[in-house]
């Protein structure tokens, strides 16, 4: 199974790269999500992934190693919110840039005046 | 949105992910939650509330503006560090009181819980304001 | 305003003045507060004889100038802004003279240039304002820098920052290789900024400051920081024929180039600038020249000019102010109007001239006393310092006879002397000047002495005397001040003899270094316009494309060079229908990148999103998967949102570039996949893991760990984030809540 995240992980990196390079803003941003969401995934799969073992904890506890690792998911947790923030930044930004130059072009904005 | 259904549904729909909303965050300490989910799931409920109306009265009726979310989320990530402070611990070790509840076996309220509610408050002022502000243009 | 902070430096005054017994009494008062003792960065203050002596001379004059101020800037808007950084200049400069770590004197240093350069600019509305105050930034700054590159290098001899620990290595210093570079290094710092020779040019532009910031900064104290680092590192660097020849010499020629061009000056500040630079030369020289005589001289004539130089400059002011112009040929007859200013000018002036009973003619024997003793090339010393003192006794007179004596002048405005806080500066200064020339032992014994036993690091025992009786030096002066009134005299007399020196000086000295300067820095802008432009060319999916395919390159080669790794996990299909997900979402994102309508893409984005939460949750982690279905049902909003407001998808890029786009897309994302097959070989540390399950539910009460360690083990962590979440909130707000432009 491992085989296969990791050739997905390939395809949205592929993809968001892609997409990096459009000029549209739009498809950009996109990009920038794909490229979080296969970030994300690549640190999960570090870390080893275990199916139906969540990191519940009931008293002391024996079997940690059998466990999913913790650390990592409260990392991709804190990056997804973050991609989250990025994200609509970004939209916001488009969206001015848009009002100002009434265009979606990137290759429009290659002056830092008007 | 002009579906009848909806509109009608929706102040239910927006109660209950409210509820469902303070529920993950309490719990979120011992099975899945927490602030951010809880956060994310009533700014949800908002959202889906104004696409059911209009934003623009969803906005008017909301007694708490979204920056006011903002700030009290940081005086309550704030006031999560003092119990710390005032038992000269280090800052931002979390603390506990057990308080017995009878049959109902036992309430343990701790700093974290502060913390945590702070988040809640952040992300749904965050949220709330980017959708708003995304919302407003002409 | 101004008063308020003038009693605030007169409380500083009294403070030192009183600490003057516990300083002057062995190695000073050493204050250490510990900041990075790792790396020998520590606060570290020290109070001696020679930081004293500035330190005075910063508070005490700074009182003055502050009262001074209150009367000169009420005219000008700003005043607020004006206080508030004369009075950190203040500070800057007591921390500089008190520090005895040399990081911690840099960062002060730097401090009083930047001030200088908002000091100077204060009048931000005049372009030759800006100029001058961007001119003496650069400068300074620039000295600064070489200071602290000295520094560094001197200071990995000894391992150490500290004064205290340099002056225990100064042999290992002298005899290091790294003696020279080093010495040249600090020394650039120290000429830059006490405007010595050639990078004396910034300090008459400077005099585009208001007067007060001329009298305070610009001769009295920050021009003064460079002596201060000699005279302090006196006896870390000093004794060597290198300190020896290179201070001397740029010393006397500053000296002698200062007073040469005061002459031909027709503005009062101007004229007051060049004698500044000129009087700076002197303090140089004089250190240079290593001698415990010397050095005893130059803690004299610190005193002098600080002295008669600011209260020079604040009579300027006043003269400025009551007649509306500050042209020497406008003015004339001044004695008339302004009585008071006329006799402090008087004093002032004799002092500058170096003539008795002044405190000027003390501190002028005892130059030329050690002028004599000069080892090397005293006879140049000499002839040029004769030459320099025989022009500032002309300057001096005819300053004098120009401005207050004469015909009546042509003014602007009707000169009156009202207002008692203008000449309250001056008049003090030169009491005090007058005073202590009449009784230097005063001087002598209370300041001067453990200066000079804190720079030379044993008692010496100061003897001053007004009187010295006729000797070499008395001749020396005598023929001074005839020299300088025959020029004066020819000057006064014979109106055609300055317009043709002026002339003469034009023809030698073509090369304007104001100009060089500005062609250097133009230059060097256009330099590096011009490269950046090829480098940021402003199409920024080329910068992305550069970084990806950098990042693929050095991957791939990675990859080549541990090419004999094995892969340990073996490719199975199960759980079907996870590979099924798989499928979906590899289609859906392929989709997403290529799709034409913009629904159909924020669709697919979901759908992304979504299979990868599902993922998440069928791996273990529950709060995930919910955390990435909120954000994705977020996300798609926020899209649509922006959606509503934008144009269609249209076809930008060619079929070419498309192609290209993808072999790279492609190369990147391959070279990912095999990262990403690497990584679950290597073996993890788990034991940051495993404490956190083990404690999450005994030491923080909570089941679920991933929550557990968000709100309480890395609680840091996620108040960053938040803090993140809301910036961004805020970026929003203000970008589209503001009104369109």
């Amino acid at each position: 199974m491992e085989i296969i995240l990791a050739v997905l992980v390939g395809v949205l990196y592929a993809a968001g790269v892609y997409m990096l390079l459009r000029r549209s803003i739009l498809k950009f941003i996109i990009g920038i999500m794909f490229i979080g969401n296969a970030t994300n995934l690549i640190v999960f799969l570090a870390s080893g992934i275990v199916a139906g073992e969540p990191a519940f904890v009931d008293g002391v506890v024996q079997n940690a190693s059998e466990m999913a690792d913790p650390l990592p998911q409260a990392f991709v947790l804190t990056s997804i919110v973050i991609s989250f923030g990025i994200v609509v930044f970004a939209l916001a930004l488009k969206l001015k840039f848009f009002e100002i130059t009434g265009t979606e072009d990137l290759d429009q904005l290659t002056k830092t005046d008007n | 949105m002009n579906s009848v259904i909806l509109q009608l549904a929706s102040p239910y729909v927006r109660s209950l992910l409210v509820f469902f909303s303070l529920i993950a965050l309490l719990r979120g300490h011992n099975y899945p939650g927490g602030g951010f989910i809880g956060g994310l799931l009533t700014a949800l409920a908002i959202v889906f509330y104004s696409f059911a109306l209009d934003w623009r009265q969803v906005q008017k009726k909301l007694k708490v503006k979204p920056e006011t979310y903002i700030a009290l989320g940081l005086a309550f990530v704030l006031s999560s560090f003092l119990p710390s402070l005032f038992q000269s611990e280090v800052l931002m070790k979390g603390v506990w009181v057990s308080i017995p509840m009878g049959i109902l076996g036992k309430l343990e309220l701790g700093s974290p819980l502060l913390f945590d509610t702070g988040v809640f408050m952040g992300v749904i002022g965050v949220t709330l304001l980017f959708f708003f502000t995304l919302a407003y243009r002409k | 305003m101004g008063v308020i902070l003038a009693l605030v430096q007169t409380l500083f005054f009294v403070y030192f003045f009183s600490k003057i017994p516990e300083a002057t009494n062995g190695n000073g008062i050493v204050t250490v507060i510990h900041w990075i003792p790792q790396i020998g960065l520590n606060l570290e203050f020290l109070l001696n004889g020679l930081s004293l002596v500035f330190a005075l001379l910063i508070t005490g004059i700074g009182t003055l100038v502050f009262l001074y101020a209150s009367a000169y800037m009420k005219s000008y808007e700003g005043t607020d802004k004006f206080y508030f950084q004369l009075f950190l200049f203040g500070g800057a400069m007591l921390g500089l003279v008190l520090s005895a770590n040399l990081i911690q004197l840099f960062v002060f240093w730097e401090l009083t240039s930047y001030l200088s350069f908002l000091l100077i600019s204060f009048f931000n509305k005049k372009e030759l304002a800006r100029k001058a105050a961007f001119q003496s930034l650069i400068i300074t700054a620039f000295g600064g820098l070489l200071l602290l590159t000295g520094v560094l290098l001197l200071g990995s001899i000894v391992d150490s920052y500290s004064v205290t620990d340099w002056l225990e290595g100064a042999q290992s210093i002298k005899s290091s290789e790294f003696y020279l570079p080093g010495l040249l290094l600090i020394l650039a710092g120290a000429f830059t900024k006490s405007a010595q020779f050639p990078f004396h040019f910034w300090l008459p532009g400077a005099m585009q400051a208001p007067t007060p910031v001329s009298a305070y900064l610009h001769s009295a104290t920050m021009v003064k920081a460079g002596v201060f680092l000699l005279a302090l590192l006196n006896p870390v660097l000093g004794g060597t024929i290198e300190w020896t020849y290179i201070i001397t010499l740029v010393g006397v020629t500053t000296m002698f180039l200062g007073a040469y061009f005061s002459i031909t000056q027709t503005d009062l500040k101007a004229i007051l600038a060049y004698t500044t630079i000129s009087s700076l030369g002197i303090l140089v020289l004089l250190i240079g020249i290593d001698t415990t005589l010397s050095i005893k001289a130059a803690m004299l004539f610190l005193f002098v000019h600080a002295f008669y130089k600011a209260a020079l400059f604040m009579v300027a002011g006043f003269i400025d102010k009551k007649t509306g112009t500050r042209e020497l040929s406008k003015l004339g007859g001044l004695y008339k109007h302004m009585p008071i200013t006329f006799i402090i000018s008087i004093l002032a002036l004799l002092s500058m001239a170096g003539l008795p009973p002044t405190l000027g003619f003390l501190g002028k024997e005892l130059i030329y006393e050690a002028k004599i003793q000069s080892p090397g090339i005293a006879s140049l010393v000499l002839i040029l310092g004769v030459a320099g003192n025989t022009l500032m006794v002309a300057v001096s007179m005819y300053f004098m006879f120009k401005v207050f004596l004469g015909k009546q002048g042509d003014y602007p405005k009707q000169p009156n002397e009202k207002g008692y806080l203008y000449l309250l500066g001056p008049g003090v200064l030169t009491l005090l000047s007058l005073l202590l020339g009449l009784s230097p032992a005063v001087l002598g014994d209370v300041l001067v002495e453990p200066a000079l036993s804190s720079i030379r690091k044993e008692f010496i025992d100061v003897e001053l005397q007004l009187w010295h009786g006729f000797n070499d030096v008395f001749l020396l002066s005598l023929l001074t001040i005839v020299l300088g009134m025959t020029i004066f005299v020819i000057a006064l007399y014979k109106k055609q003899f300055l317009i043709k020196w002026r002339s003469i000086n034009n023809r030698i000295f073509i090369i304007e270094f104001t100009n060089i300067f500005n062609q250097l820095l133009d230059g060097f802008l256009n330099f590096s316009e011009r490269n950046t432009k090829r480098l940021q060319h402003g199409y920024h999916r080329f910068y992305i494309l550069t970084v990806i395919v950098f990042a693929s390159a050095l991957l791939w080669f990675e990859v080549y060079v541990t090419r004999n790794w094995v892969l340990e996990t073996q490719f199975s299909l199960t759980p079907l229908y996870i590979s099924g997900l798989v499928a979906i979402i590899t289609c859906s994102t392929i989709y997403a990148a290529i799709a034409r309508s913009r629904i159909a893409t924020i669709i697919s984005m979901g759908v992304t999103g979504y299979g990868i939460s599902l993922i998440y949750l069928y791996y273990s982690a529950v709060d995930l998967a919910i955390t990435q279905i909120l954000v994705e049902t977020l996300v798609v909003v926020m899209f649509v949102l922006v959606l509503q407001r934008l144009p269609l998808f249209e076809t930008l890029s060619s079929k070419l570039t498309r192609v290209r786009d993808l072999i790279i897309s492609l190369t990147f994302g391959s070279v990912m996949t095999v990262l990403a097959l690497k990584a679950l070989n290597v073996e993890f540390n788990h034991s940051i893991s495993d404490m956190m399950v083990k404690n999450s539910f005994v030491k923080a009460h909570g089941k679920n760990v991933v929550n557990v360690i968000l709100v309480d083990f890395r609680a840091l962590d996620t108040l960053g984030e938040v803090t993140v979440l809301i910036i961004a909130a805020m970026g929003v707000f203000v970008l589209l809540k503001t009104k369109k432009t």
